[in-house]
Formats: structure tokens, sequence, C-alpha cells
């Protein structure tokens, strides 16, 4: 038979399942552990984190196994299990110019106070193709690590730098240094996003975004199909710690310390004439947070969140049309469920256009009639 | 009908989503039953499945289930569908509670895309899959604009477009989705039915949930409503036409048909889309 239904469904899906078990482990030599991935595929990690909104590692790493490394198909993993878990508490605030910084550079100032830190970053290393990684071996590397000498990072000094922003703010430069009136922030997963969105939900969103949507909003932007082209004031890369408030705390200040969690935060600097709205002879500065080491989701967050507060019919200054368009787990799951059964919608459309057809092919008829 | 022995997912809460984010889904229900028609907001979660693969729909169902409830799956009308045994083995497994195939013994019915044919119990609660809950969606892109569209009650452009569908094509062009207005208020979209279910939703004993999980609106159609499909005076609605045709299995003329063709001899033939109901009839009629 033909297009039918399709049935012998719950024996179907195991099938797949099994199926699927088998192309991921039947031309193997050895097994992918879980910490492999989550220790050497780290930016990946990294990003699964940012995208599925939950500081969690280990699980990502699973989830890159699971989904046979498809990111889009990894960060719905994480998103699902995340919705399973209560919210007890709300974090305060991280204070992210008290981060324990690894890398810290600024592309406005040349110096700069506590000075440029490269950190790791393959942003200079030539894009050449490294065959050597094939027979790389754990001696060579203990080796390295050894004459490398670089003590465990929780061990070294706390590194913290000022932040560029605030010396610019000191000297009346930057424009929207006002608070945002809002006092509790939105959850955009316990509120539904609605538009206008509030700066708090709108840089929630932008911070689970899909980097890849982002970097390509942003970009075009850049191009001209928008008006933001800015300078990197400053990106830094580092560990900042989460307080929760002390249930039994006298002030909201009384804090738990959990522990630290990885962030990249990118403030861009943006010239004054961008909108035409503005008479504010300053910079407006556009902000990038996101978790882990991701630094061009970071740019492109700073680039969109400044494109918003811009007024324009380009597509990256469209609220709603960024917002919505930018999560992977939705743009993901509609794009694909299209590979469902519709065959009861086509059926309803087959039927329209059959009778449209006939209403047109008699209306030809009579007018025919009447012509000849 | 046999319950399952125990709870296969003890990481998990029963029926998977936590309490909270279940109670909150029960608010907007309530709401929405409260303003028939009204898309209402909620803070939609993630799922196991697709997000657009029927996770509104879930989320109703799942945050509804109590332990003493028996729920029916269907997608296309169907219940050995792939994603309608998706979605009942996920309820089975972090619920466990029953099943069943049979229409009259469901309380809570999950569909995607249909109505079933046995007429809905005052008892009994129908959810539907929607992908797109915004029915001036078809003529405006804006949320923000659709929503001034409904609170102003301003409906002018979408009559426009069917009018416009009138001119070009000679009749309304609108297929499955087909938008109505509910209790003479808001328009709304009965999501993907085919037009022949859309009567079904009008001063029906049943109450109709709608949810849409991407898109983060519940909606409603309580008992005892009035749900008229949008037509002219000359131009009427119209549901989607048979000729006479009936299943090749039961020998049902009076349902919902789907059109298939032998892969060997390309022939078409028709049978029932609602699998349950056409089994029924199958056993009644003595056919095997």
């Amino acid at each position: 038979m033909g297009y039918v239904a399709v049935t012998g469904g719950q024996e179907a899906i195991e099938q797949a399942d099994k199926l699927s078990k088998y192309y991921r482990t039947s031309e193997i030599t050895s097994l992918l552990d879980p910490q492999m991935i989550e220790k050497q595929m780290r930016l990946l990690i990294d990003r699964i984190m940012g995208e599925g909104g939950m500081y969690a590692p280990e699980y990502a790493a699973i989830a890159l196994k699971q989904a046979e490394g498809d990111p889009l198909e990894a960060t719905f993993l994480m998103r699902a299990y995340r919705s399973t878990l209560p919210r007890h508490f709300y974090s305060h605030a991280v204070d992210t110019s008290s981060m324990r910084v690894i890398r810290r550079i600024s592309a406005s100032f040349k110096d700069i106070p506590g000075g440029q830190m490269l950190g790791p970053t393959n942003d200079y290393t030539h894009r050449l193709l490294q065959f050597s990684l094939r027979h790389e071996n754990e001696e060579a590397l203990q080796r390295f690590a050894t004459d490398y000498g670089l003590v465990d990072e929780e061990e070294q000094e706390r590194i913290t730098f000022p932040k560029i922003v605030d010396l610019l703010r000191e000297q009346g430069l930057v424009a929207n240094t006002k608070k945002d009136e809002e006092v509790v922030p939105c959850d955009i997963t316990r509120q539904k996003l609605t538009f206008p969105a509030s700066r708090s939900a709108r840089l929630q969103t932008l911070a689970r975004g899909e980097t890849g949507a982002m970097t390509s909003l942003a970009y075009s932007s850049m191009r001209g199909f928008g008006v933001i082209h800015p300078t990197v004031g400053e990106l830094r890369v580092g560990y900042t710690e989460v307080t929760i408030p002390y249930p039994f705390g006298e002030n909201d200040d009384d804090g738990i310390y959990l522990g630290e969690v990885m962030m990249t935060e990118v403030e861009s600097i943006n010239s004054f004439d961008e909108n035409e709205d503005e008479e504010d002879l300053q910079f407006a500065i556009g902000y990038g947070l996101t978790l882990g080491q991701n630094e061009v989701k970071g740019i492109a967050m700073s680039i969109l969140d400044r494109s918003l507060e811009t007024t324009g019919d380009q597509v990256s200054q469209d609220e709603e049309y960024v917002l919505t368009h930018i999560d992977s787990v939705e743009s993901y799951g509609f794009v694909s469920h299209l590979k469902l059964p519709h065959y009861i919608t086509f059926q309803s459309k087959l039927d329209r256009i059959r009778q449209a057809q006939q209403k047109q092919s008699g209306k030809g008829a009579e007018e025919y009639a009447e012509t000849t | 009908m046999q319950k399952q022995p125990s709870f296969a997912m003890e990481e998990y809460n029963f029926a998977f989503l936590d309490e909270g984010s279940k109670r909150e889904i029960r608010r907007s229900v309530l709401k929405g039953i409260a303003i028939p028609g009204y898309q209402v907001p909620f803070a939609s979660r993630e799922l196991p499945i697709g997000r657009g693969w029927g996770t509104g729909g879930l989320q109703l169902t799942l945050s509804l289930l109590g332990k003493e409830d028996c729920l029916k799956v269907i997608d296309q009308g169907h219940d050995d569908s792939v994603n309608a045994v998706s979605i009942r083995k996920l309820v089975e497994t972090s619920s466990s509670i029953e099943t069943t195939e049979d229409t009259a013994e469901a309380s809570v019915i999950q569909t995607r895309h249909r109505i079933p044919e046995e007429k809905l119990r005052d008892d009994q609660i129908l959810v539907l899959q929607v992908p797109e809950p915004e029915p001036l969606r078809r003529v405006e892109a804006r949320e923000t604009e659709t929503e001034r569209l409904h609170g102003e009650k301003e409906y002018s452009s979408i009559w426009v477009r069917l009018y416009e569908d009138i001119v070009r094509y000679g009749e309304i062009t609108i297929g499955a989705d087909y938008p109505c207005i509910v209790h003479g208020r808001y328009i709304f979209n009965p999501s993907p039915i085919p037009r022949y279910d859309v009567p079904k939703l009008h001063q029906a004993d049943g109450l109709y949930l709608f949810g849409a999980g991407r898109e983060k609106k519940i909606y409603a159609v309580p008992p005892y409503t009035d749900v008229e499909p949008l037509q002219f005076e000359d131009y009427q609605f119209e549901e989607e036409e048979f000729n006479g045709e009936s299943c090749r299995l039961c020998g049902s003329d009076n349902v919902f048909l789907d059109e298939i063709y032998d892969s060997h001899t390309g022939t078409k033939f028709y049978q029932c889309s609602d699998t349950g109901y056409c089994h029924k009839m199958q056993k009644q009629g003595g056919v095997t």
C-alpha cells in the first residue's frame, strides 16, 4: 500500500531505537566516555550549557553522547531535563567585576588597567589542520603538563580586573547608565515572553539563544542591515561566584555560596549617532553574557542587545523577530515537525484545490460558450 | 485494561512535570474556560518530545491527569500512529495511568488533527495539539499587532482575506484549521482539524482544550459554547466532500475518510481516519 497511516507504531519506534543504537556503536574501536567529551570538547559543552540554560558540564556531555554530537539535539535534551526540576531559589545577581578572570581583552584601549590578558584562545593560532593530533599520546601530554607547570587554576592567585566600562562611566561618556525600573527580573521560563519585552526578559532570551542564529543576525547588522557595528570595550571570560539568599538572613545580601560558573561577558561600545532618536553625545553599551566560554555568542548578544534599542526597519532591530526566532529548541522542533504525518490537513487541502479547479474549469467553459 | 506495575521513571515526578508547573498550567486552563476562545499566555515547558510535536497538548494532558484517569492518544485519528504511540508511551512511563484506544472509555483524549467520530460526553476532555494558535497570523505576522486586533475585536483583515479568496479562486481556500468565532467574541484557530470536525465544537457536551507549546498559548471551548465558522451568506462554510464514498473496512459513509492509493495498482480507495471508531463499527457489523 502507498502512503497510509504510519502504523505498527509501537514496533516501528522500538526498531528505530535499536537501529540508532546500532549506527551509534557499530563501527567503534573504543567507547566514548562522557568524561572525554566533557574535558576535551569544552567549547561545545559550554555552548550546549548556554543554549540549554543549565550549567551542568557532565549532563551536557551525556546529552552530546546521546545526540551523537548534534548540538541542537543535545540542547533539546538539556532543556527537557531542566523543565522537570522544581525552582527553589533565585541566585543573587552575579558580580562579574569580581570574576576570577582567565581571559580578558579590550579592543578599545591599548593600555587598560590590569592589562590585556589573552588567556586560552585560538584567535592567533594558524588554522592549520594538526595532523599530529592523530598520534597524540598521554606520556607526551603529561610531560607537557609538567614542563608548562601551570598550577591548578583554583590555587592560583585570584586575578580580578576593574571593568573598562566603569572607567568610561566615571567620565560621563556612557549613555545608558540608568538602572531599569523593574526591581524583580522577569523569568522567561516562568512567564511567556511578551512584547515589548522587559530588558531582563530580552537578555535572558538572548543568553539562551542559538549561537549560529545570533551570530548571523548580528552579522547582518554589522554589514548594513542594521546600524550596529560596535567596538568591543571588554570581553572577559572567567569564573563567577553564585550565591543564593540565606533563607533566614537578616538582609537580602546574606548569601550561601553555591560554587562558581564559567561565563563570558562582553560589553561593546557603540557610537552615539546610531540612533536618530537619541541626542545624547554619549556612548551606548551593548551587553552580552553567556554561560561557559562562548565569545562569538557573547559579542553577537551585545550587538543584538544594542540593536534592539534602535529604531528602524531591519530584522536585527525588530525585537519580536529576533527574540522569537533565536531559540534553537523552538526552531529545531518546529522545522522538524514537518516530518510528522499531515495527511488530514493535506486531504482537506486536496478537497479545496479540487473544488477550486472544478469551478475554474467550469467558469472557463462558460466563458468559452459566451464567446462562440 | 491492566495497570502498569510501577512508576517507571523514578527520577521524575508523577506525570513528568513538577507540581508547581502543573498548577500553573491548570490556572491558565481555568482562565481559558472563563474567556472562551481567548489565547491565554503561559510559560510553556520543554518536554522530552519535540517542540512543535505536541508539547502544548501534552502539557495540558500531563497537568490534568490524576491517578484514576484513563487516556487515549490519537494522531490523524489513529491510535497506532508513531507520534501518538510516542506520546502515549511517555505518559504511561511517567504516570503509569491507564490508557485505552476506545474513545468511550477515556476521560482525557489527546489528539492531533482530528476530533473522534464518537460524540464527546460531558465527563470527557479533548485536548488538541496546536501548531499555530493565532488565526490572524494568516494576515499579520506580528504578535504585538494581533494582540491589539483581538483586543479591539478588529477582524476586518481576515474577512478581507476570505473575500479575496473568493475573488481569486471562486471559493474560500482554507483547508484545515478553519477560523471560527467563539461565542460571538474571539476568532480562534480550532487547530488543524478538518472542516468536517468543526461543527462538533458547537454547543458540545464536553470540554475542548487547546495547547500550543511552542507559541506558549492555551485556550478553550467550554461545553455549550457557540462556535461558528467564518462564512458569508452567499459563500458558506463547506465541509470536505467525499461524494458518497464509504470506508472499505467498516462501510461507514458518515465519517471523515482517508484517501489511500494502492502502491501496486494505483487504485484509490477510502477508509476511516478514526481507527478506533472503525474497529468498533467492524465489530458491530460482524466484520472481522
